[in-house]
């Protein structure tokens, strides 16, 4: 295996003499891209899976049960019904930007992952600006929204395109602010750094002394993916289906696949900022910690994110729909001063060397 | 030709492509993109050039932010081509010349007698370890602290001036009460009248 390897390595370098001999690590790079990216796609069709089944618990429902046993096909059946439906174009509508909406809008929803630590030493890519490219990427994000809006040439995509840009743009300000104090407090804006930086045990973690940064990033994490009770971009009752409304079959799905593929980031995030990554919960305590010590750290971390993805359905099927004007002066007015005040509290307590985490 | 070399001629055709396809393209929503992809191409060479984090700066503000707000306010506006237009012809000897100075002035600054590898050496290539923002961040906060106070006091200015000339007229103001809104009653809302029915004899 490992002759095959270096001899199809040392053919490619041959034939392709200006990569300097670095096919290998291309070609490894591809194979890290496709083990992230499988594993990602499944975890999104099985969390709309959890999405239906969770709220309709919720409401006393049974959710999907038909397709296989207890409903588990559910989502491939879905999967197939999307990619076998036909793609309507919007009469006048601009074909090369309408087509491109929706790339635009999971290209960066996928790409975000390769500088995301699953455990010490697993990642696609160790960036040393590593939050500041999730926050770069992730705002690029927008622009499939935008565009979708603009190119469907209709009225509801347009109004829901103009209410997501404005929301977007001013709840990624609170979310940079509120990461602000992380990087404060690692003296980092490594995410790998910023998790090694939390370990010894849960109060080391981060979400202790921002507690209220940890609450707001989650609600903005809320606006930034369009749940309920923000959904205001595709809310039902006012605008049909905002930005979707045009869009059928494959093209549809792949805004659906952005939309939770960022859901799950916004829950990995948030475990990586706030609740120690990669660490055991169970660290320095004792007997507790040596039971566990054979668990691997990519389970920790997937075990701490299921909880927040939950979170997301939970806070779905509880609120009622914010009125639009109300979400704007809850960035501007309530979350943004309240982040800029946190962040001189953070200041305050790294000169004071307040607990394990400013010593 | 190395790798590098490669992937820096095939960026380079990429930003000037971008960018002459903006200037070129008839509708500005397109132009815009154009531009974005432009940005796209000037972060990753700047990436080639280790310095990550101003590419990364670069994305983050201008394409997550600057041109988001672009997009917003052409969706908003009905641009008219024609009027825009109409007097081509007649401004373009003085966009010749104005072009013209511009390319000169260019090529005198920024030409092989300042930039040229005798002048400047190809800096050397850092490690694995090498943190751009680091070193940035050393710069900036010790040797610059004062300049980059300085600007950021110059931004807090731009945007009050700017509050305060919009906030200038009090009475066409729209202004809402949350604290009101949250604490009405039905009552304060609703008035519910009891009329007395017609009978059915009087029919």
């Amino acid at each position: 295996m490992m002759e095959l390897w270096q001899s199809f390595v040392l053919g490619v370098n041959e034939l392709m003499p200006w990569f300097d001999g670095n096919v290998a690590a291309i070609v490894i790079i591809l194979i890290k891209a496709v083990a992230l990216i499988m594993p990602l796609l499944l975890t999104v069709a099985y969390f709309t899976y959890a999405e239906r089944k969770v709220i309709g618990y919720m409401q006393l429902r049974i959710g999907p049960n038909r397709v296989g046993p207890k409903g588990w096909l559910q989502p491939i059946a879905d999967a197939l019904k999307l990619m076998t439906k036909e793609i309507i174009f919007p009469s006048k509508a601009n074909i090369y930007l309408f087509l491109l909406a929706p790339i635009l809008a999971i290209a960066p929803a996928i790409a975000v992952w390769a500088v995301v630590p699953f455990d010490e030493g697993i990642y696609v890519t160790n960036l040393d600006v590593s939050l500041l490219y999730v926050l770069a990427i992730g705002s690029i994000g927008v622009y499939g929204i935008i565009l979708a809006g603009w190119a469907s040439n209709s009225k509801y995509p347009l109004l829901g395109a103009l209410r997501s840009a404005s929301l977007l743009v001013s709840y990624e300000i609170v979310i940079g602010f509120a990461l602000v104090t992380v990087v404060m407090i690692a003296g980092s804006v490594n995410l790998n750094t910023i998790v090694a930086d939390q370990q010894g045990g849960i109060v080391n973690w981060y979400f202790i002394p921002l507690f209220p940064m940890m609450i707001i990033f989650f609600i903005s994490a809320l606006v930034e993916t369009n749940r309920a009770p923000f959904d205001v971009v595709e809310g039902e009752s006012e605008i049909v289906g905002g930005t979707h409304v045009e869009y059928s079959g494959m093209t549809f799905a792949v805004f659906f696949l952005a939309e939770y593929a960022n859901m799950i980031l916004m829950a990995v995030l948030a475990v990586i900022m706030f609740f120690g990554g990669w660490h055991s919960p169970f660290e320095g305590l004792g007997v507790l910690e040596s039971v566990f010590a054979w668990v691997p750290g990519i389970v920790w971390l997937l075990a701490k994110s299921t909880f927040f993805m939950f979170l997301y359905l939970w806070v779905r099927a509880t609120f009622p729909r914010f009125r639009y004007d109300q979400i704007m002066r809850l960035s501007w007015k309530v979350f943004l001063p309240m982040t800029i005040i946190w962040i001189f509290v953070v200041a305050l307590m790294t000169q004071l060397h307040i607990g394990p985490w400013f010593a | 030709m190395s790798s590098e070399q490669i992937i820096f001629y095939i960026l380079s055709f990429w930003f000037i492509a971008s960018s002459l396809a903006m200037i070129f393209a008839r509708n500005a929503a397109k132009a815009v993109l154009f531009l974005v992809l432009g940005f796209f191409s000037a972060a990753s060479l700047w990436i080639l050039l280790e310095a990550e984090f101003l590419a990364i700066t670069l994305i983050l503000v201008y394409v997550g932010a600057v041109m988001v707000l672009f997009l917003f306010v052409i969706k908003m506006l009905n641009i008219d081509k024609s009027t825009l237009r109409a007097k081509f012809a007649g401004y373009l000897p003085l966009g010749l010349i104005v072009a013209l100075i511009i390319i000169a002035e260019m090529t005198l600054v920024l030409g092989g007698a300042q930039f040229g590898l005798e002048v400047m050496p190809s800096p050397a290539k850092h490690g694995a370890d090498y943190s751009n923002i680091t070193v940035l961040a050393m710069q900036l906060y010790t040797t610059y602290v004062y300049p980059f106070e300085l600007a950021a006091v110059l931004l807090l200015i731009a945007i009050i001036a700017a509050i305060t000339l919009v906030h200038k007229n009090e009475i066409n103001r729209k202004k809402q009460s949350i604290s009101e809104q949250v604490n009405v009653k039905a009552k304060d809302r609703v008035r519910v009248v009891s009329i007395a029915s017609p009978s059915k004899e009087n029919k």
